[in-house]
């Protein structure tokens, strides 16, 4: 299978690429490590006429630890996440849940602002970023803005970031000594998740329980009145919307979030 | 546009078209044929070469974000004599392969694996293999063959 004909631009500054998407507009798509949106183009559900290619700027690969606030360069990729020093002792459920996607080939490649960007409600890293009460940095023509992770996942494959918009960084807090657990249910070994469950301290993120990544607020709320990790856990499936398809039905989802949730706090609590 | 890629350490350079993949360039531009398609939808790594010395999926990356840098293939890791690279040796020792199509992705995934750990236990070795898929063997002599290319004694 090969993509629609593009035009591949490579940009070489994070100013050439906000230049080359204000050049391009709606035309234009930000390409990063490409694992979700090569098979996209392959299978003719995407075709951008312009391809700006952001893999290489090495500006945005980083971890830093700044002040009480760890700061994650958009362009790490998973595997580079995993073996950080940094997230292995400040926020080490991100470390693990960016070593759980898909394979090693594709942890080479993957970015973490690419699958943030993607917005897909079954990937790993929405759902921790949005338990660890991240906040993502986005530049434009007219200069840089903060959203929460709270605010950025509006529905499926879709961000209030505008076609001129770069996402440049993700913020989080500390997480140092909390308890933490991350629980994905999938059919083969590098498949999405069925559904997942990302918990640190007292957060719950969900993993393909509705449209977007989404806290499971009535067992968070349940933890904080001091609930139980299995009482709490059997609220998991509370003001959800689990898509009902062949591989798992939406009653099967809600009953697999509420075992792994229980599961994942449990082991949070240990 | 114009794509350079040093291949197993001799660069290629053609004007190729802007959407061609990378298992393209290396298949149909250098012409090493070692490198299969399976699925082509980055599930079964019967493409996974080194890109920069990391495994990656051929199918999965264009030829134009590898212009530049150096890929390596399975026809790459033997010696000029032709002697087997260990882990070409390890698979045809422990028969850590049945039909082959699988093979030439499976070694470098493996080779990559290593790279990041030199002595894996036989669980590391089929988690770092899982982006990787056998029809014939059951994997168990893949194991093995890993094992042994890691200088470990393999425990059957």
């Amino acid at each position: 299978m090969i993509p629609a004909q593009f035009s591949y631009r490579r940009a070489s500054s994070v100013d050439e690429a906000l230049s080359l998407l204000t050049e391009h507009g709606d035309e234009a798509k930000l390409i990063a490590g490409g694992q979700s949106l090569l098979p996209l183009m392959k299978l003719r559900l995407a075709a951008p006429e312009v391809l700006v290619d952001v893999a290489p700027l090495d500006e945005l690969r980083y971890v830093r630890l700044e002040g009480d606030e760890i700061a994650i360069g958009a362009l790490s990729r998973y595997q580079d996440l995993h073996g950080d020093p940094v997230l292995a002792e400040h926020a080490p459920m991100v470390a693990h849940v960016a070593g759980s996607v898909g394979d090693l080939q594709i942890r080479h490649r993957g970015t973490i602002g690419g699958s943030l960007a993607h917005a897909d409600s079954a990937a790993d890293l929405p759902a921790a970023i949005l338990a660890s009460d991240g906040v993502l940095v986005a530049r434009g023509p007219s200069g840089e803005r903060r959203i929460p992770a709270a605010e950025f996942f509006l529905g499926p494959f879709t961000t209030p970031l505008e076609p001129d918009e770069l996402l440049t960084e993700i913020r989080i807090g500390k997480q140092t000594g909390l308890g933490w657990g991350f629980e994905k249910f999938t059919r083969r070994a590098i498949d999405w998740a069925i559904v997942g469950v990302a918990v640190v301290g007292t957060s719950v993120g969900l993993i393909n329980m509705a449209g977007t990544p989404i806290r499971a607020s009535a067992a968070e709320a349940a933890l904080a009145s001091g609930s139980s990790p299995a009482e709490a856990g059997a609220l998991a499936a509370e003001d959800t919307s689990p898509v009902d398809e062949p591989h798992a039905t939406s009653e099967y989802r809600r009953h697999l979030a509420r075992v792994l949730t229980t599961r994942a706090l449990t082991a949070a609590a240990a | 546009m114009k794509v350079t890629i040093e291949i197993n350490g001799k660069p290629v350079s053609e004007e190729v078209e802007d959407r061609t993949l990378l298992v393209h360039f290396i298949r149909e531009t250098a012409g090493l044929t070692a490198t299969n398609i399976g699925c082509d939808t980055t599930s079964c790594g019967a493409c996974t070469v080194l890109l920069d010395g990391e495994s990656v999926k051929s199918c999965t990356v264009l030829a134009a974000q590898a212009d530049g840098h150096t890929v390596t293939t399975v026809e790459g890791l033997a010696a000029a004599d032709g002697e087997l690279h260990p882990l070409q040796q390890a698979f045809r020792n422990q028969h850590g392969l049945q039909c082959g199509f699988c093979t030439p992705g499976m070694i470098m995934a493996s080779a990559s694996l290593l790279a990041h750990n030199p002595k894996p236990t036989r669980q590391e070795v089929r988690e770092g293999l899982e982006g990787n898929l056998c029809r014939c063997t059951g994997y168990h002599n893949i194991v093995n063959a890993v094992i042994e290319a890691s200088g470990q004694e393999v425990d059957r």
